[in-house]
């Protein structure tokens, strides 16, 4: 036993050691990685964001050299604060509630103290920045927009939210992110790829060395620079038409669904969202509910199509077979229907109306009796609507596009199902939701489709995915964008329809919008829309929409225009689309008085009209 | 002749290789922990590594010097060795150097010696002299206390020098009284004590009181052979309570701020999370970065100078106390435990070599060398994974400290000395 005491201490002592050693070196395993060791600093580099240009190749976006003043508080010496803040541009409030926040960051690690310095005030304080020990000037990348256009297409970078890290490991706080247009959704393409150092750091934070001599250091990988289908030119030209009024503005080329313009009215200065005053201005644009600066209205405002949409109820009868285009049916300037005799007024002029003339003058009684037929050919109304939906959302309606925009809005193209659930009883008809023949109704759509519908039917039957890309440098683009998509209608059914569009412009509702030298075929459409005030449901003026493509032969672009409020189709819609055709096909304007019109034209006052608190008239 | 080369080649290898596989060892670790910036040269003397390369030298000649000189010296002049040292543990108190609070440094010539590291193994010879002593039995009430009387001595010197750590190895000594004849009570008596003001410190007096009073009333109810035992148990019960206040009492009003802190972080007493984390950050900060780093190490650690935690100075004292932490972070488990169960082997060998010894002064000095060797392996492993409170003690052999290689190595080989000659009649 007096042998054995110390000898067996010593046994149990061994063992007790080896297996707490045990459970905190293999059992728990937290051995360090590269990335969690926290005795290794990780610096990132950062690459050039990849330059954007316009499909002329003309460059839209790039870098500038940004400032930030950084500060290690332990090194700060007594100083002159009154000579440092008006270097600096700020009050002493200002200094003082900075410097105490990097304080308590870290009293011995750099924090920023003020970002954004201008490169002149960069030169201005550099000289004299020796004075002031403890302070340190650090460079920085941000855009540099070489356009005041297209805010909404390009969109605007920002540092990433909690969100962002979470979800893609890449981004870590303080880095820059995509938050919306083209810097959105080629994000990935534009940012290049970071360069790592691994820095052996101590005990306080210093930095000693590089760890394991950079062997696991990585270089940035640059950006690559992006070639947008957008021309700049009439980008520009039609963000100038759209001034003073809400709305937007889709151009798409119909040979490749490439994206001419996309315009959302109002825009603003995309230079606004760089640098110092970057917060201010966006706070600003996102507080002005009215005209919803930061939402692209080409791509999400979801309305009624209008008499645009009659074009494509006249196609689904057509590949139906329910109408031919020698059919004349007698318009009365009404359309009466059901056993209760409910009429559907027609402002086309009444008489004999045929297809191209129920196109050009927009006979309501013409569709709702194609529309009524197509469905009334099958038995059951549910069934109808599905063929007839069918057909209509083969044209890129009623869901996403598959675009490569970074946002969206599906609209909405009801079919069968969708009324069964609205009349559980199952007792309703074509006549039942007959609006829909005039695109009013339950139809929704946004600008883009409405302008890949016209593209559509400017191809006789298919279409491209609209896309905004043209090409990406060392990259090729997305293969869904060459591929066709086919309509389900025979192409030999357009000629009927593209003949009335034709007539819209030659001698219908659009015939004071000719342009000289190009045939051009379009579409009125006026929208009914409504708002609630107080609770109330209000009707508001109508939005003014016209679609067209042009020219008639071989078309170069299809194009669609929603001026909000703006009344009837060919007031301003049409006379914007007219102007943006002419720009595009011709590089100039003849039509100098229209486009004055429209130039000079401000909706401001019937915007304001539903926030005025008192009774006010529409369409005036 | 003959004779001496006999002797040098009962030189028990198996020690010498442990001692030199640790020596070596914890060189290459402190190589890694002590280096500042760029890595210079093995012999650089303002680094510390360098000067643990001279320490190193300076343990070879002394193992030398020791191996040569007659194994009788040992026995004959212990009590001279003891008293010098005693002598030269005193002087601190007038020619000392401070350095960290504690008082236990000579400066001579720019090299500083740590002379209560010496005393360890001057106590060890005189305490095998002693109970070696034709006229000692160890039995008797009044040797036992002469016997505690050359332990104390060192002790009561060394901490009055603030140095509480090396102190409780000379506690440590009470192994080697059990090994010569001390009663066994005394053992027994020891760990109840212990147990006691553990649990006092970890639950309150009152309640370990109340423990003890129902264990004794269940005794008297179920156990009782004899009434008069009633006497006893409250004895027992008084002596318990007494104890149990006097440690709380001195818990609060005898123990510095930091030593309470620690005590109270090994037993959890702090139940506030937030008071606890600032705890965590300022009193036991070595031993946080220290369990961090251990932990970093994994299975096979990060390798030689590659630890980056070692390399950020992460942990203080790194290359002295915290030396264990090196190992575990740069050689992994199979590193720590390699130290671990070389540590088992070392004094494990030595007692075997001990029990082998007819002569009662080589026993008691092995045990003494073993107990020593033991109560550094204890505090200082046990202090760097947490397992003890924080007490400044070095690893042996592994630890920068010159005074301490000196010293251990001198410790070790006059064992070794008197192993080689245990054949030989005296």
């Amino acid at each position: 036993m007096r042998k054995l005491l110390l000898l067996s201490l010593v046994f149990i002592t061994g063992a007790i050691f080896i297996g707490r050693l045990f459970y905190l070196q293999v059992y728990q395993d937290e051995s360090d990685s590269l990335e969690s060791d926290n005795a290794i600093r990780k610096v990132y580099q950062y690459p050039k964001r990849g330059y954007i240009y316009d499909r002329g190749g003309t460059l839209l976006v790039a870098n500038q050299p940004t400032y930030d003043v950084v500060v290690v508080p332990r090194e700060v010496e007594k100083l002159d604060t009154v000579l440092f803040c008006s270097l600096l541009d700020i009050d002493k409030s200002q200094f003082l509630k900075s410097y105490n926040r990097a304080k308590r960051y870290s009293p011995r690690l750099p924090s920023v103290f003020l970002s954004h310095l201008s490169k002149e005030d960069y030169a201005f304080l550099s000289e004299k920045l020796r004075k002031f020990k403890g302070f340190y000037v650090q460079k920085r990348a941000i855009r540099d927009y070489q356009t005041e256009i297209g805010a909404n297409v390009l969109g605007y970078i920002a540092e990433v939210n909690p969100d962002n890290i979470s979800t893609d490991g890449y981004y870590k706080l303080g880095d820059l992110i995509g938050k919306q247009g083209v810097e959105k959704s080629y994000e990935k393409d534009l940012r290049g790829i970071k360069g790592v150092k691994y820095i052996q750091k101590d005990i306080y934070n210093r930095d000693i060395g590089s760890y394991k001599n950079g062997q696991f250091d990585t270089l940035p990988i640059p950006g690559k620079n992006i070639t947008l289908t957008i021309d700049a030119t009439l980008q520009e030209y039609g963000e100038k038409l759209m001034q003073n009024k809400m709305g937007g503005i889709v151009a798409i080329e119909p040979s490749s669904g490439e994206l001419l313009t996309i315009v959302s009215a109002p825009s603003y200065n995309p230079s606004l969202l760089v640098g110092r005053e970057r917060s201010k201005n966006y706070t600003k644009l996102y507080r002005d509910s009215i005209h919803r600066p930061l939402f692209d209205k080409a791509l999400i405002r979801m309305h009624v199509p209008g008499s645009p949409f009659k074009t494509l109820v006249a196609l689904a009868a057509l590949q139906e077979n329910v109408i031919s285009k020698q059919e004349t049916i007698f318009c009365s300037e009404k359309y009466v229907y059901g056993k209760n005799r409910r009429e559907m007024k027609c402002h086309c002029g009444g008489g004999y109306r045929n297809l191209f003339s129920s196109i050009s003058n927009s006979c309501n009684s013409y569709f709702a009796m194609a529309y009524r037929k197509t469905i009334d050919k099958y038995d059951n109304a549910s069934v109808g609507m599905d063929v007839w939906s069918d057909h209509i959302k083969s044209f890129g309606l009623g869901n996403f596009l598959g675009n490569d925009l970074s946002v969206g809005k599906k609209g909405n193209i009801p079919d069968g199902a969708y009324y069964d659930a609205w009349y559980p009883d199952f007792r309703w008809g074509a006549t039942t939701v007959l609006s829909n023949a005039i695109g009013q109704g339950e139809i929704l759509v946004t600008p883009i489709q409405l302008a890949n519908m016209t593209a559509a039917i400017a191809n006789k039957g298919f279409y491209f995915t609209p896309h905004i890309i043209k090409s990406i440098e060392g990259d090729s683009i997305n293969e869904k964008f060459t591929e066709k998509k086919e309509t389900t209608i025979h192409p030999s059914y357009f000629e009927p329809v593209i003949e009335g569009m034709h007539k819209v412009y030659t001698n219908g509702t659009a015939s004071f919008l000719k342009v000289p030298g190009i045939d051009i075929c379009g579409k009125t459409g006026t929208a009914e829309n409504f708002t609630k005030i107080d609770g109330v449901k209000t009707q508001l003026t109508d939005h003014s929409i016209f679609v067209a493509f042009a020219p008639k032969e071989d078309p170069k672009i299809a194009i669609a225009v929603l001026v909000e409020n703006g009344y009837y189709g060919a007031r301003w819609a049409g006379r914007i689309a007219s102007l943006m055709i002419e720009k595009y096909l011709k590089g100039e304007i003849s039509l100098k008085y229209m486009e004055r019109l429209v130039l000079n034209k401000s909706l401001e006052e019937e915007y304001l009209k539903p926030y005025s608190g008192k009774p006010f008239k529409i369409n005036q | 002749m003959n004779l001496n080369r006999a002797n040098s080649f009962q030189l028990d290898w198996l020690v010498v290789l442990i001692y030199m596989a640790l020596v070596l060892f914890g060189y290459f670790n402190i190589v890694s922990a002590a280096t500042v910036g760029e890595f210079s040269s093995y012999f650089d003397l303002t680094q510390p590594y360098g000067k643990q390369s001279v320490f190193i030298g300076l343990s070879l000649v002394s193992i030398v010097l020791i191996l040569s000189i007659d194994a009788k010296f040992y026995e004959r002049f212990a009590s001279v060795i003891y008293l010098a040292s005693m002598v030269v543990l005193a002087g601190l108190f007038i020619f000392g150097k401070k350095i960290n609070g504690a008082m236990s440094w000579y400066e001579i010539g720019g090299i500083t010696l740590q002379p209560s590291e010496f005393a360890k193994f001057a106590t060890a010879l005189a305490v095998a002299k002693y109970v070696s002593d034709l006229q000692t039995n160890i039995k008797n009430v009044r040797d036992q206390f002469q016997a505690i009387l050359i332990v104390a001595v060192p002790a009561i010197l060394i901490l009055l020098q603030n140095d509480a750590g090396s102190t409780l190895v000379f506690a440590g000594l009470i192994f080697v009284f059990y090994r010569e004849g001390i009663p066994q009570k005394y053992i027994f008596l020891g760990a109840i004590l212990i147990t006691i003001a553990v649990a006092t410190l970890k639950f309150s007096a009152l309640f370990v009181t109340s423990v003890i009073a129902v264990c004794l009333v269940i005794y008297q109810l179920f156990f009782k052979r004899k009434k008069k035992k009633i006497r006893g148990s409250l004895l027992i019960l008084g002596l318990c309570a007494v104890l149990s206040f006097t440690t709380e009492w001195s818990f609060d009003t005898v123990l510095q701020k930091h030593q309470r802190d620690r005590i109270e972080l090994w037993l959890r007493l702090e139940k506030d999370p937030d008071k606890l984390r600032v705890m965590r950050r300022h009193i036991s900060y070595n031993l946080n970065q220290s369990e961090k780093a251990i932990r970093s190490g994994g299975l096979t650690g990060k390798g030689f100078k590659e630890g980056t935690r070692t390399k950020g100075k992460f942990v203080p004292e790194q290359h002295t106390d915290y030396i264990f932490s090196t190992v575990a972070e740069e050689w992994g488990f199979l590193g720590s435990s390699t130290v671990v169960i070389l540590f088992v082997m070392l004094i494990g060998r030595i007692l075997f070599l001990s029990e082998r010894h007819k002569s009662q002064f080589s026993r008691a000095y092995g045990y003494g060398v073993a107990s020593i060797i033991f109560v550094h392996f204890l505090i200082n492993i046990g202090m760097v994974m947490g397992l003890i409170p924080t007490i400044g003690i070095p690893l042996p052999f592994l630890s920068y400290g010159g005074s301490g290689l000196l010293a251990f190595t001198i410790l070790i080989f006059i064992f070794l000395k008197l192993d080689a000659n245990r054949l030989n009649v005296w």
